[in-house]
Formats: C-alpha cells, structure tokens, sequence
C-alpha cells in the first residue's frame, strides 16, 4: 500500500514519503470510531458521565438525606445499592460522589496541563537560564512521590476542593512541563520555525501558533492517563479525610465510611471501589487509543 | 539596496571556532539579482541567515555590516528585526516541505505576515493571500487555500513559499537553493517564475545555490564563495565565460555546458578546507594548480581587474591563459572534426 502512494504520483515534484505518511495518518485520524480501544473507553466513560449528569432523573433520593430507620439496607427494589449507615441510597450517592469526582479530576488535569504545557514551552524555546530555572525546579518536584507530595500540601493547604487544585496542579505541572520541553526542543529546530522566524513574527506568536499544534498531542495523550492517576488520587485523599469534606458524597469518603462494616456490608466499599475502577479502566483505554491515533508513522 | 560590508560570522563548536564567513562583503542594487555560488559549507546559507538575523544560537556575528536602505541591521533588537524582516527582507528556503508548517493550512501561512506586519484583518489578509496564490501560479485558490502543506506537490509548496516572502512586498528576498530540491522541469517554471516577480515588481534577489545553470538564467551579477570568502565577483556573463579565479574556473569545468560543448567533466581535485584552521595565504591553494610560493603567504584581496569584474587570485591571468588554451583546442578539435568530415565528403565525391 504504502508503495502505491509513493509511485502513483509521477509528475507531482518529487513528493518526499513523507507525504504519504501524512496522508495515511489523516485517513487514519478520520476513522477514529474504528479503534476498539478508543470506542471501548469512550462507551465506558460516556455510559458513566451520562449516569452522573442525569443523576435527578435516575434516582429519586437525595444523597444526604438520611433515614435512620432503614440503615444498613441490602439490595432491594427502593434501594437499588441499599443505604449506608445512616439510611442514605448508595446508588444515589455513588451518582453524585461521581459527579464531584469527575469534576474535580478533569480540573485537576486541566491546571496542571496549562501550567506545565506553558512552562515547558517556554523552557524548551528559549533555553539558557530560563530552561535552566524551570527544569531545576521540576527535579525538585520529581524527586518526591506524586501522593506524598500532594498529601503533604493538602495538610498544608488545609481539606478541601481548592486544596486539591493547588496541591495537584504544584504537583503535576512537571510532568506536562517535560512532556512538552522536549517536544519543543525536537520542532523548534525544524525549518518552519526558522521560516517563521524570517518573516518577523514574535516570539509568542511563533510558540503559540506554530509549534503549540505540532506538539500537543504527546501531552494530551499524558493527561488522559493522568486524569486516571489523578481520580486515584482525589479518591485517596478523600479516603484519608482529606478531600471532598461529608456530608457531600465522594466515592473515597464511601469507601472509608463503608470500611466499618466490611466483613458485613461488602458492597458500601466494593460498589464505590468498582466505580474508580470502571472509570480508570476507561479512561485509560482512550489514552491507548488517542496514542494509537495522534502518534504518526505507524500503522 | 541591501549592502553587507565586511561581514565575519563565527560559530563556536566543539572542534574550534569555525571561521564560518570571514569579511564578506556584497552590493544588491534595487531590482537586481545576485548570486551567490560555491560548495556546501562555503558560508553561504550563514551569509543568508546573518543578514536575516537568525543565525543558529552558538553562531555570532563578529564584526561588519549589514545596511538595508542605509540602516545597519547587525545589532538591532529583536523587535525591531521583527519589523524588518517579512517587509523587508523575506526568505525563500531549499525544502518547501519543512519550511512550512505541516498543521497550518497554506491560505493560512501566507496570509499570517499581511495580518502581523501590515496590520490587515483576517478577512483583508485571506483576500491578499487568495491574489498572492493567483500571482504565483496556484490553480483554483479559493480551494487551495484550505489545504495543508502534504496535499501539495514540490512545486506547488515552493510556490506557496514565494507567495508567502512576496506577501508583505519585501524590498529584498534572500533565496536558499529555492530549486535544489525540485526536478528539472519544475526548477524551470520556479525560475521563470520568480526572474518575472522580480521583472514585475523591482524585488532584488539574493540568489544562494551551488547551480551555476541557474546563476546564467536568473541573476545579473555574481559572487563566488570559497572558504567563508568572496574570491570572485561580478557582472554573471562575465564571470562564467571569462572567470579569472581557479575556483571558479574549477566550478565551471565541473558542470556541464555553461557556455561551450565539452568533452569532459573535471572535478577540482580535494575537498574544502576545515574552517577551525583555515590555510594560510590564500585559502584555495592546496587545491590549486596555478599556486605559487606567494599564495602560500599573502592572503589575496579582492581586486578589481576590470569593471565590475573583482577577483582575489594573485595569478589570476594564469586562469586566464589556461581558458584560452583549452579554448584553442576545443576550437581545433572542431576544426579537425570539420576537415575530416570535408575530406570524407571529397572521397565519397569521388
């Protein structure tokens, strides 16, 4: 196939190959809906938004209303999932507990993802001290664990939503920061930027419109696994009492509520449980796929 | 007018600082085209990019000038540059393939330096560049326009590159071997193309390329680089049928019929000097077969020998006499050739 694009050009020019590649990544790019990795993922994680966004139409409760004299239910037709230990619907908590979660994990991408993209850039095009600067400052960042480092800011920062942007956003930015570095250092020695260059145009102008579309992609691809680390996270520190504040429900605080009773009650801690997994699972099967798809030169 | 006086770029490498252009010095008139020859790492594309101010970040501009319209460029702010270049200076570069960008579509990239530098809105700027791709030869531009770079073939990028140095009407484009990357009968119409731009709209040209066929059709004067210097300069017809400096001499007899039918091809014996530790004397000489003991000392300025015809070779009459040599027996083979032939004639008369 791949000989029959190079050939059937004769008088084009001398077509370098490399336009056929280009060719082949853009039918390939137009026929996302045919990677079953991506489709897969995109099914899970639709069929779970879709039920957390029309959680009011799905479910009849409130998630902190209790019922103190229907605590501890098991699995009935009034309560799909059964109540907790205060007479609150599972299943309706588990819908809301989704909503807050799924929220705070895109924003807690999306922070780190502009940081770290815009420093990054700025690190990987001029170079020198400003490089210099920044990537010190990542090693410093590096050099502690992920969940140490935002559990320690969390307690600084005190419980709560906004602790949670801050302290994953000061986190996670280093990554982005990398990612998108040495993307930067690899295209802005390409010819177009030089191009750009001799036509006078500035430098943002040149990181902004020109090399930003060509090396997002490796970043994009990062945040999608990311966001799956990052719901992980949320989750943890829920759990350890130090996220999304009771009552409002969150599927870590279900676990950790739920944890009392487990040799009892097993499904106030697996049903949450099996949500952050469901969800991961998701999530990362449409980073496989997005890779597949923005990375070029493969078929 | 574009003048570079004197100019010396260094570029600093792990082997030595590389004396990359060592006081090149060029006059492009309003309207003309130069150009500018010589082997691959002769510092001609550094010459270029001087000018443009984008050289590579471990190369320097060490002393010289470079003066459009009188305004010395080497030392402006990065701001100001930007002002000129792209308005006044544009740049054509050998691969249009990676000189555009591959995400952007083509409308797109011609019309960015109409919006940046004239201030036009995106509207007015996709109309010009819709004119611009009419100007250059691109068929069906309204559809075009919304292409990216790969559905393009060689020529059509080149073009599209030509139409984005053309956007802001430059007073000055820098070509970099604009038709080394594309076949024969494509560099023809690029060629033609851009002589008729020039013809049309009083552009000079700065015509960077190692292709002395290309020199004869587009430009009106010469500059032969050897080394990091101009060792030969002039008006083009001069400088390819009388050239008076051994490289030149060397160039011409390597490639096939610039002027007059010849039997064989010869390559100029060696390989460039290192630009660390560049010879002494005249840089040319362990490869030159006129060199004297003097070439080994003096290091030749460029002088005039005639009007508008400067060469930096002590000997140079030596090139001359050596042309009319193998002019004589060219002109005797064909004689010889004839008299056969005649005779061959007679026999069969007979």
């Amino acid at each position: 196939m791949s000989a029959v694009t190079i050939t059937d050009t004769p008088g084009a020019g001398g077509t370098p190959p490399e336009a056929g590649t280009a060719q082949r990544v853009r039918t390939r790019r137009a026929q996302w809906y045919k990677q079953p990795a991506l489709m897969a993922g995109l099914v899970i994680v639709g069929l779970i938004l879709l039920a957390c966004i029309a959680a009011p139409l799905l479910t009849p409760y409130n998630p902190n209303t209790q019922d103190l004299n229907n605590t501890l239910a098991g699995f009935s037709s009034k309560h799909w999932l059964g109540t907790d230990q205060l007479g609150r619907d599972t299943f309706t908590r588990l819908l809301y507990g989704g909503r807050v979660d799924l929220r705070v994990a895109f924003l807690a991408v999306l922070f780190p993802f502009v940081l770290g993209t815009i420093l990054g850039s700025i690190s990987g095009y001029f170079g020198g001290w400003v490089d210099t600067i920044i990537m010190r400052i990542v090693d410093i960042v590096v050099a502690f664990p992920f969940f140490v480092l935002v559990i320690a800011l969390v307690f600084v920062l005190g419980n709560g939503e906004r602790s949670i942007y801050v302290a994953i956003t000061l986190v996670g930015w280093v990554s982005y920061a990398r990612i998108t570095r040495g993307e930067i250092l690899v295209a802005k020695r390409q010819e177009y930027v030089l191009a750009a260059q001799s036509g006078g145009l500035g430098h943002l102008r040149i990181m902004g419109r020109h090399l930003m579309p060509n090396v997002i992609s490796q970043g994009i691809i990062y945040g999608m696994s990311d966001i799956v680390q990052d719901i992980l996270a949320i989750v943890t520190l829920s759990y350890l009492g130090l996220g999304i504040q009771p009552p409002t429900a969150d599927w870590g605080t279900m676990i950790s509520d739920g944890q009392n009773f487990l040799t009892t009650h097993w499904q106030l801690t697996t049903i949450p449980g099996l949500a952050v997994v469901a969800t991961g699972f998701g999530l990362s099967l449409i980073g496989d796929g997005l890779a597949d798809l923005l990375r070029p030169g493969q078929s | 007018m574009l003048q570079v006086s004197d100019l010396h770029v260094r570029i600093g490498s792990r082997r030595g600082v590389v004396r990359a252009v060592d006081g090149v010095s060029l006059e492009v008139p309003q309207g003309e085209a130069v150009g500018l020859v010589g082997e691959s790492g002769s510092g001609k594309s550094m010459t270029l990019k001087a000018v443009l101010g984008v050289l590579p970040p471990e190369a320097k501009v060490i002393s010289g000038e470079v003066l459009l319209d009188g305004r010395n460029l080497v030392g402006l702010s990065h701001a100001e540059l930007n002002k000129v270049r792209g308005t006044k200076l544009a740049m054509i570069f050998q691969e249009p393939m990676s000189a555009l960008n591959p995400v952007m579509r083509v409308g797109r990239q011609i019309a960015e330096g109409p919006q940046v530098h004239l201030g036009m809105n995106r509207a007015k700027a996709t109309e010009r560049a819709l004119d611009l791709m009419r100007r250059v030869g691109i068929p069906d531009p309204e559809r075009r326009f919304r292409a990216f770079p790969h559905e393009f073939s060689g020529g059509m990028r080149q073009r599209v590159m030509i139409a984005m140095a053309l956007s802001c009407e430059p007073e000055v484009i820098l070509c970099d071997e604009p038709t080394t990357a594309l076949d024969v009968t494509i560099q023809d119409q690029i060629l033609r193309l851009l002589a008729k731009l020039c013809r049309e709209s009083g552009v000079s040209l700065v015509f960077v390329t190692h292709d002395l066929p290309v020199v004869a059709q587009v430009c009106q004067r010469l500059a032969v680089m050897y080394a990091g210097q101009v060792v030969e300069q002039g008006v083009v017809r001069e400088v390819l049928t009388e050239p008076r400096h051994p490289y030149t001499l060397g160039l011409v007899r390597s490639a096939p019929d610039v002027d007059q039918v010849r039997s064989s091809l010869v390559a100029i014996p060696g390989s460039p000097p290192s630009l660390v530790t560049p010879p002494a004397g005249c840089r040319f000489h362990p490869r030159c077969k006129f060199a004297e003991e003097d070439c080994l000392v003096t290091e030749p300025p460029l002088r005039l020998i005639s009007p508008g015809h400067a060469t930096a070779c002590l000997h140079h009459e030596r090139c001359a006499e050596s042309l009319r040599a193998e002019r004589a027996e060219i002109a005797a083979a064909k004689d010889g050739a004839a008299h056969t032939e005649t005779a061959h004639a007679e026999e069969a008369e007979r």
